[in-house]
C-alpha cells in the first residue's frame, strides 16, 4: 500500500491529532487557529502536490485519482478560506474554539475521504465522519440573543441528517442484496446487466438520498435554510460550500450505477431539479435573512447541478463539477462578506448589508461579484457552469428542463440584484468603517479572481473536469 | 471560414476597441482624484473612437463577408470560439458607439457629483460590451456581452438615477434578463441541432419549421424587448427617466440597438421561414408601437418621458423597416437606427442640460427659456426637427427609405405608418414651442445661463451628422449595401417573391 497516495487525507488526520492533543492539554482558541490555518494550507500544497497521484488503497475500497484529488483540492481551499477570513470567529465562544477548529478539520477530513470512497461501507464511513463533526459545529455557536436558535437547528440537522442517512443505508442494502457486493465497481455492471429493474432503480435513488440530504435537493432541504440561520456565520459559510462538492462527487458516482437510459432514474432526478429550482428561488424572494436567502438559493443551486447528473453522461458529470467548484468559489465569497458584517457574530439581514459599499468597498464588489455569478450573469462563473450545464441536459433531449431552468434563472435575478442594490444603494445604519484584515482581503481578491477567471475560461477546469470522469470506475 | 475575412491592418483592431475601454477603466481605478478620472475616461473613449475610425476607411463596401476578422479558440470541450469581425450591417453601429461614447463622458461631466469614479468606470465596461455585442461571431460570445452589459447599466441607474431609481433599474433588468434567458435555450437549441455556435454558420441551414418558430419567438422576446417594442416597451420610459443623462442616451442610442440588430443579424438570416410566418404580427405591431408612441408622447408633461415615448414610436419605424425584407426598408432601418441614436441621444443631453439648470424635467418650468438661452433652443430646435423628420435631416432619409420600402410592398401598410410620422411633428413642435416661447404662465428664466463650451462641444458632432447624413446619405448608405442584399438572399425574398396584400393579413 503505497501510503503517499494518502498523503492529505493523512495530513488532515495528523492535524487533527495534534489539534486533539493541543485543546487536551488547553490550548488557546487562537493557538488552535493557527495548528488549524497551518494545517489547511499545508493540507492545500499536499492536495496540490499529489493532484497526479493515482491507485487504490485498503483492499480496492478506496480510489485516488484525477477526480478525487480535483475535488480535494478544491475543498481543502475552500476549507482553507473559510479560515482565513473567520478571524475573529465571532460566533463561536472562546473556551471551545479547541474542538471547533478540531471538528472542522475532522468534518473536511471526512469529506476528503468521501470523495475517494469506491466501496459503499467507505462511503457510509466517510459521510458519518464528516456529518457527525458538522452536527457538533452547529450548536457550538456563542449566540447572543438567548433564543438558542442553534439548538434547534443542531437537533433539525442531526434528526433530518439521520433519516437521511437510513434512507441512504436502505439503499445501499438493496444494492448489496441485487449485486452481491458493496464494490461500485462490482455493482455497476451488475446492476447495468439487469435492465434496471425497479428494484435496482428504487437502490440508487434511495442510495443517492444520503447526498440529496447534503446537497441539500428537495424534499431532502429541510435542515438547510435553519441549519444556515442557526450555524455561526463562520459555520454556514463552511457547511454551505465544502460538503456539497462532496456530495456532488458522490452523486455522480452512484449515478454511474444507471445506464443511461434509464428512464425512471432521468425522470426522478428531473423531479427533483425542477422541484428544487422552483421551491428555492421562490422561498428564497421573500427571504430577509441573508444567510436564509443564501440557504435557499443553495437548495436552487443543488437543482441546477442535477441539471448534469440527469443526463447520465459524462460530459454531464462533469459539467456538475465545473459548476460545483464554481459555486464553492461564489459561496465562500458571498459568507465571507456576511461574517465580516456581522457585529458579534449574529446573522446579517439583508438590510444589514446597506451602504456596504462606503464601509468597505472591496467587500461590496466581493458580494456582488458573488451574487451576480450565483444569478448566472456572464462574465462570471455562475453563467458559464450554467450555460454548459443547460448544453449538457438539452443534448441529452431534456429541452422542457432547459427551459425551466432558464426560467429559474430569471427568477432568481430579483433576489441576488437586491443584495447588489442593498449593498450599493441604501445607507447604511452605523456608517462606520469595516476592519477589513490582511487575510480576508487576498481572500476576497483571490475569490473575485477565481470567479471571474473559471467564468471566462472554464476550459482548463472543463478539460480536466472531463477527464477525471472518464476515470471515475 | 470562408464567410470571414482576417484582419490585416497589422493590430487586432476589433479587440483593441473591445478592451481598450476595459482596460483603460481598470486603470483608471488605480487614478486618485474625480478630475483625474474624468480626463482619463475622455481619453479612453477619445483613444477608442480614434482607433475605429479605420474600420470606415479600410471597410470594403463591396462584400458582404465578415470584415477585420479575429478566430480563437476559447472553450473547446464545445466548440465556443472568440470570433469577431464586423459587416455593413454592424460597422456604423460599432462607429456611433464609439462616437457617442466621449460625449458621453462630456454629458456626465457636471451632472455626475457623487462616486465620479465608479460612474465613468460603469461608462466604460459599457461601452467594451456594447462593442462586442455588435463584433461577435460567436453565439456564446455575443451572449455574454449582451448580458454582462446589464450589471453597468442596471448600476447607472440604480446609483445615479433619479428618485424612483430602484424600481425603474429592477424593472430594466428583470424584463431584459427575462427575454434573453430564453435567448439562451435557443441558441442552445441551434448548438444542439448544427453543432457549432457560429454565428455565420447557422445562417442559411436548414432547420424543420416547429423548430425555427420556436427559436424566433425565443430570438423575438429577447430582442422586441429590447428595441423595445410595443406592448414589451414597459419598462422603457421607467428606466430612461430615472437614469442620469449618459444612461439616456446610452440605453436610447445604442441600447435599443441591440434589439433591432439581434432582429437583422439572427431572426431574418436564421430564422427565415418562421420570421415570413410572423411578419405580418410583427409588421402590425410596429405599426402600433408607432401610433402608441406617438399618441402618448403627445400626452407627457415630463421631456425626458416625452422623448422616452417617441423612441418607443421610432422604434416602430425601424422594426417596420426590418421587416418589410426589401432592400429599401431594411437600409432605412439601419440607418434610422444610427439616426435615432444621433438624434434621441443629442434630445437627452439637450434635456440633461435643462435639468443641470433647473433641476425638473417638467416642460412647464422649461417653458421659455429661448430668449436666455439661444444657443441651447437652436440646438434643440434641430434635433427636435430631425426628430420629426424634417427634410435635410438625417431622419428625414431614414423614415423615407422605410415609407418607400413599405408603400413597395402594401400600401395600407404605409398608410397606417404615416399618422406615426404627423404625430411626432405634433409632439416634438409642441415641445419646442413651449421651451423656446412659453406659455403665458411662463417662470422667470433669467436666471438661467446658455450652453457653456463644453455643452457646446458635446452637442456639435452630434448636429454635424444630424446635417450630413441629412443631405449626403451615400457614404452611410453603401457600406450596408452589399450586406443587407446578401441578407435578403438569405431569407429567401428574393426567390419567393414579395410580401403581398394577402400575406399581411393574419393568418
Amino acid at each position: 500500500m503505497k501510503l503517499t497516495l494518502f498523503a492529505p487525507e493523512l495530513f488532515l488526520l495528523v492535524g487533527s491529532l495534534v489539534l486533539f492533543l493541543a485543546g487536551s492539554f488547553g490550548a488557546s482558541g487562537r493557538k488552535a487557529r493557527a495548528i488549524t490555518l497551518a494545517v489547511a494550507l499545508g493540507g492545500l500544497v499536499v492536495c496540490i502536490s499529489s493532484l497526479h497521484a493515482q491507485g487504490m488503497l485498503f483492499y480496492d475500497t478506496y480510489k485516488v485519482d484525477l477526480f478525487s484529488q480535483m475535488l480535494k483540492l478544491a475543498m481543502t481551499a475552500g476549507f482553507a478560506a473559510v479560515l482565513l477570513f473567520g478571524t475573529e470567529l465571532k460566533g463561536v465562544a472562546d473556551d471551545v474554539r479547541p474542538e471547533y477548529y478540531l471538528f472542522l478539520t475532522l468534518s473536511t477530513l471526512g469529506l476528503l475521504m468521501l470523495v475517494s470512497s469506491v466501496d459503499l461501507l467507505t462511503v457510509f464511513i466517510s459521510l458519518e465522519l464528516s456529518s457527525y463533526s458538522l452536527y457538533l459545529l452547529v450548536p457550538m455557536r456563542d449566540d447572543h440573543s438567548g433564543l438558542r436558535i442553534q439548538m434547534e437547528s443542531a437537533i433539525k440537522y442531526i434528526l433530518f441528517g439521520v433519516v437521511a442517512t437510513g434512507v441512504m443505508l436502505f439503499g445501499m442494502s438493496y444494492v448489496f442484496g441485487l449485486t452481491g457486493t458493496t464494490f461500485l465497481a462490482a455493482a455497476v455492471p451488475a446492476l447495468h446487466a439487469m435492465q434496471f429493474s425497479p428494484a435496482a432503480v428504487i437502490a440508487v435513488a434511495l442510495t443517492m438520498g444520503g447526498f440529496f440530504f447534503k446537497l441539500a435537493v428537495f424534499p431532502f432541504h429541510f435542515w438547510a435554510p435553519d441549519v444556515y440561520q442557526g450555524a455561526s456565520n463562520e459555520t454556514t459559510a463552511f457547511i454551505a460550500s465544502v460538503p456539497k462538492v462532496a456530495a456532488v462527487a458522490l452523486l455522480i458516482r452512484i449515478a454511474m450505477m444507471t445506464p443511461s437510459d434509464s428512464h425512471a432514474v432521468v425522470s426522478l432526478l428531473a423531479l427533483l431539479s425542477v422541484c428544487s429550482m422552483f421551491y428555492g428561488n421562490l422561498v428564497a424572494l421573500v427571504q430577509t435573512d441573508f444567510k436564509r436567502m443564501l440557504g435557499f438559493s443553495g437548495i436552487a443551486h443543488a437543482g441546477y447541478v442535477l441539471l448534469g447528473i440527469v443526463t447520465l453522461r459524462e460530459s454531464g458529470y462533469a459539467m456538475a463539477v465545473y459548476y460545483i467548484i464554481g459555486y464553492l468559489a461564489m459561496t465562500v465569497a458571498g459568507f465571507m462578506v456576511a461574517c465580516k458584517v456581522s457585529k458579534n457574530g449574529e446573522n446579517v439581514s439583508i438590510a444589514d448589508l446597506g451602504g456596504l459599499y462606503k464601509r468597505s468597498p472591496l467587500l461590496a464588489f466581493t458580494l456582488a461579484v458573488s451574487m451576480f455569478g450565483m444569478a448566472g450573469i456572464p462574465p462570471f462563473v455562475g453563467f458559464m457552469s450554467k450555460f454548459l450545464l443547460l448544453t449538457e441536459a438539452y443534448n441529452a433531449g431534456l429541452l422542457w428542463l432547459v427551459v425551466l431552468a432558464a426560467i429559474n434563472t430569471a427568477i432568481s435575478i430579483y433576489y441576488y440584484l437586491s443584495v447588489v442594490r442593498v449593498t450599493y444603494t441604501s445607507e447604511a445604519e452605523d456608517p462606520s468603517l469595516l476592519h477589513v484584515d490582511g487575510a480576508t482581503k487576498a481572500v476576497s481578491v483571490i475569490l473575485v479572481a477565481i470567479i471571474i477567471a473559471l467564468g471566462l475560461l472554464p476550459d482548463t477546469v472543463v478539460k480536466v473536469a472531463s477527464e477525471a470522469v472518464k476515470t471515475l470506475l | 471560414m470562408d464567410f470571414l475575412i482576417l484582419n490585416d491592418l497589422g493590430f487586432p483592431i476589433l479587440s483593441v476597441l473591445i478592451f481598450l475601454p476595459l482596460a483603460g477603466g481598470l486603470l483608471m481605478l488605480c487614478i486618485p482624484g474625480d478630475t483625474a478620472a474624468k480626463y482619463w475616461a475622455l481619453a479612453v473613449t477619445l483613444a477608442t473612437a480614434a482607433i475605429s475610425l479605420p474600420l470606415y476607411s479600410h471597410f470594403d463596401a463591396s462584400t458582404a463577408r465578415y470584415q477585420f476578422g479575429e478566430h480563437l479558440p476559447w472553450i473547446k470541450a464545445l466548440d465556443i470560439n472568440y470570433t469577431l469581425g464586423i459587416d455593413g450591417i454592424s460597422l456604423l453601429l460599432v462607429l456611433m458607439t464609439t462616437l457617442l461614447m466621449p460625449l458621453c463622458v462630456l454629458g456626465s461631466w457636471k451632472y455626475i457629483d457623487k462616486r465620479v469614479k465608479e460612474f465613468m468606470f460603469c461608462l466604460l465596461v459599457m461601452e467594451t460590451s456594447m462593442l462586442g455585442v455588435f463584433m461577435a461571431l460567436d453565439f456564446v460570445l455575443f451572449y455574454v456581452l449582451w448580458e454582462a452589459m446589464l450589471i453597468p447599466m442596471y448600476l447607472l441607474i440604480a446609483i445615479w438615477g433619479g428618485p424612483r431609481k430602484v424600481y425603474a433599474s429592477i424593472k430594466f433588468f428583470l424584463y431584459t434578463l427575462a427575454g434573453s434567458v430564453l435567448l439562451l435555450v435557443a441558441i442552445i437549441g441551434l448548438y444542439v441541432s448544427k453543432g457549432t455556435f457560429s454565428i455565420p454558420a447557422l445562417m442559411g441551414q436548414d432547420y424543420s419549421t416547429t423548430f425555427q418558430m420556436l427559436v424566433f419567438l425565443a430570438f423575438f422576446l429577447a430582442f422586441a424587448i429590447k428595441v423595445p417594442m410595443f406592448p414589451f416597451h414597459t419598462w422603457l420610459p421607467a428606466a430612461h427617466v430615472e437614469a442620469p443623462t449618459a444612461g439616456s442616451v446610452i440605453l436610447a442610442s445604442v441600447l435599443l440597438k441591440m434589439g433591432t440588430y439581434g432582429f437583422l443579424r439572427f431572426c431574418l438570416p436564421i430564422t427565415p421561414e418562421a420570421t415570413r410566418y410572423f411578419l405580418p404580427y410583427v409588421l402590425w405591431l410596429s405599426i402600433a408601437g408607432i401610433l402608441y408612441g406617438g399618441f402618448t408622447a403627445l400626452a407627457q408633461k415630463d421631456m425626458k418621458k416625452l422623448i422616452a415615448y417617441s423612441s418607443v414610436g421610432h422604434m416602430g419605424f425601424v422594426t417596420l423597416g426590418i421587416f418589410l425584407l426589401n432592400q429599401r426598408g431594411i437600409e432605412g432601418a439601419i440607418l434610422q437606427m444610427i439616426n435615432h441614436g444621433i438624434t434621441t441621444g443629442a434630445l437627452f443631453f439637450c434635456v440633461g442640460m435643462i435639468y443641470e439648470r433647473t433641476h425638473s424635467r417638467e416642460l412647464a418650468v422649461a417653458a421659455g427659456v429661448g430668449k436666455y438661452m439661444p444657443f441651447y433652443v437652436t440646438y434643440l430646435a434641430f434635433f427636435s426637427l430631425s426628430s420629426l423628420a424634417f427634410p435635410g435631416t438625417n431622419s428625414f432619409v431614414g423614415e423615407f427609405l422605410i415609407l418607400a420600402g413599405s408603400f413597395a410592398q402594401n400600401k395600407i401598410l404605409s398608410a397606417c405608418a404615416i399618422p406615426g410620422a404627423v404625430l411626432a411633428a405634433a409632439y416634438m413642435l409642441r415641445m419646442l414651442q413651449r421651451v423656446i416661447w412659453g406659455g403665458t404662465d411662463n417662470p422667470d428664466q433669467s436666471a438661467l445661463t446658455d450652453l457653456n463650451l463644453r455643452e457646446i462641444v458635446t452637442l456639435a458632432p452630434l448636429l454635424m451628422f444630424v446635417f450630413w447624413i441629412g443631405l449626403s446619405p451615400e457614404p452611410f448608405m453603401d457600406v450596408m449595401h452589399a450586406s443587407v442584399t446578401n441578407l435578403i438572399k438569405q431569407t429567401g425574398l428574393a426567390s419567393n417573391g414579395a410580401v403581398t396584400l394577402s400575406s399581411l393579413m393574419l393568418p
